[in-house]
């Protein structure tokens, strides 16, 4: 098996782990360190396709290439923004979680009164 | 040839054992930790499979600014950790069927690939030279996909803005609630004195090769941002208020030039963000330039989160 290949199948394992993540937790801190898992794998296994394109005397691809570092800087911005989002969640209802449970609810009630 | 296949099955051994730690940990903390591990692993990876360009870009912000945007939101949220709610039985089940099929899915792709190799590299590299460019990625990203580019200069812009209007209304064009360990003789003091010179020359190199090796104004503007985030912790410079003019500025200088130089193309060159033949490689330092200062004061200002308390005049 080349390395190349090694490396393609690591991105395959990288989303899988990744996307179980993102469904089985319920804080949303962990989801968010789940989804940029689930991104780096789907980066990695774009890398692996653009390197499948080497040519022109290049180790790959360079418009693939392109398109992931384009996609890391979206992915941060949305990162970014997400953990903004969650910690001023924190800071109105005291709760860092997104368990549709009934003590959230009474919590939430008594935070509004 | 062994030495290197061995390595890299190591690296790949660890890599995996990263990220699964990134998801089964219970604390947050050290999952975080664990993922700062991840994106200097990852950047490795990306060096095997000679993409510099993007070893460097996740190694700064994979590793480097998310992870420490993560490491302050795990620290705030250590009180409010739960750890006894967890999913069922049965659905964690499901959910690991529903990934292991999606995995072999595309490992069937990785394995068994089409035929026919779909590459754009001989049209990249064939015009290339046009650009007064060396560096091939940097000429995709300011030449053939230049409005991507732009683009994603502008998504940073608003998720600065978007970061800011989280801030309660008070708050707005208030100082960001950076924290600051601010001890003079600390080691952390010291460390911040080192490196600014250091790390600032660097960033600038970074986005000066970066038109002919791998580098680039992002690179180099994460560099400059993560020297100005250091000497912000270590107290030498203090948070600067948002609603100062001179900040806001400087955030959108980047994307403005950018959109100038692109503007230009329609009067000189024939069409939206197109060069005029023979000044291709100037507009794209000079855009490169005011990019590189745009990304490291957006950035360290992402970094250092919404405003959380207003200037006392």
């Amino acid at each position: 098996m080349s390395v190349v290949t090694l490396f393609g199948l690591c991105g395959p394992v990288l989303v899988g782990l990744g996307l179980f993540g993102l469904i089985t937790n319920p804080q949303p801190l962990r989801k968010i360190l789940a989804f940029n898992l689930l991104g780096s794998g789907t980066f990695l296994l774009f890398g692996v396709i653009a390197r499948r394109g080497a040519a022109a005397g290049l180790g790959g691809d360079p418009v693939p290439q392109a398109l992931v570092i384009t996609g890391i800087v979206v992915a941060f911005a949305a990162t970014a923004m997400a953990i903004a989002l969650l910690l001023r969640l924190f800071q109105e209802t005291g709760q860092a979680t997104l368990e549709p449970d009934d003590t959230n609810d009474t919590n939430a009630a008594t935070h509004t009164s | 040839m062994i030495t290197a296949f061995i390595f890299n099955v190591v690296l790949v051994a660890l890599l995996l054992v990263v990220a699964t730690w990134i998801i089964a940990s219970r604390a947050a903390f050290s999952a975080v930790v664990a993922f700062v591990a991840y994106g200097l692993l990852l950047a490795i990876v990306w060096v095997e499979l000679s993409a510099i360009d993007i070893a460097l870009t996740e190694a700064a912000i994979g590793g480097g600014v998310t992870g420490m945007l993560l490491l302050g939101a795990a620290s705030r949220l250590r009180d409010a950790e739960t750890t006894a709610v967890s999913t069922g039985v049965p659905l964690r089940l499901a959910a690991a069927a529903l990934c292991a099929l999606v995995a072999a899915g595309l490992a069937a792709i990785v394995l068994f690939p089409p035929s026919t190799v779909f590459t754009l590299a001989p049209d990249a590299m064939a015009h290339l030279a046009e650009s007064g460019l060396g560096n091939p990625v940097a000429g995709v990203l300011f030449v053939y996909r230049a409005f991507d580019t732009l683009l994603e200069k502008v998504v940073l812009v608003l998720a600065l803005v978007g970061v800011w209007s989280l801030a309660p209304d008070r708050f707005w064009g208030g100082i960001p609630g950076l924290r600051v360990y601010q001890q003079p003789n600390s080691v952390l003091t010291l460390l911040s004195q080192l490196l600014l010179p250091l790390g600032i020359v660097v960033g600038i190199y970074m986005f000066w090769t970066g038109a002919n090796n791998p580098g680039g104004a992002f690179q180099g503007g994460t560099i400059l941002a993560a020297m100005w985030i250091l000497v912000m912790i270590a107290g030498l410079q203090s948070v600067p208020s948002t609603d100062r003019r001179a900040l806001r500025l400087l955030v959108i200088v980047g994307p403005a030039i950018f959109l100038a130089i692109g503007l230009m193309g329609f009067a000189l060159a024939g069409g939206f963000l197109a060069y005029p033949a023979g000044y291709a490689k100037p507009l794209i330092i000079v855009a490169e330039a005011a990019l590189t200062l745009s990304i490291g004061v957006t950035l360290g200002l992402l970094a250092a989160g919404p405003p959380e308390r207003i200037q006392q005049r």
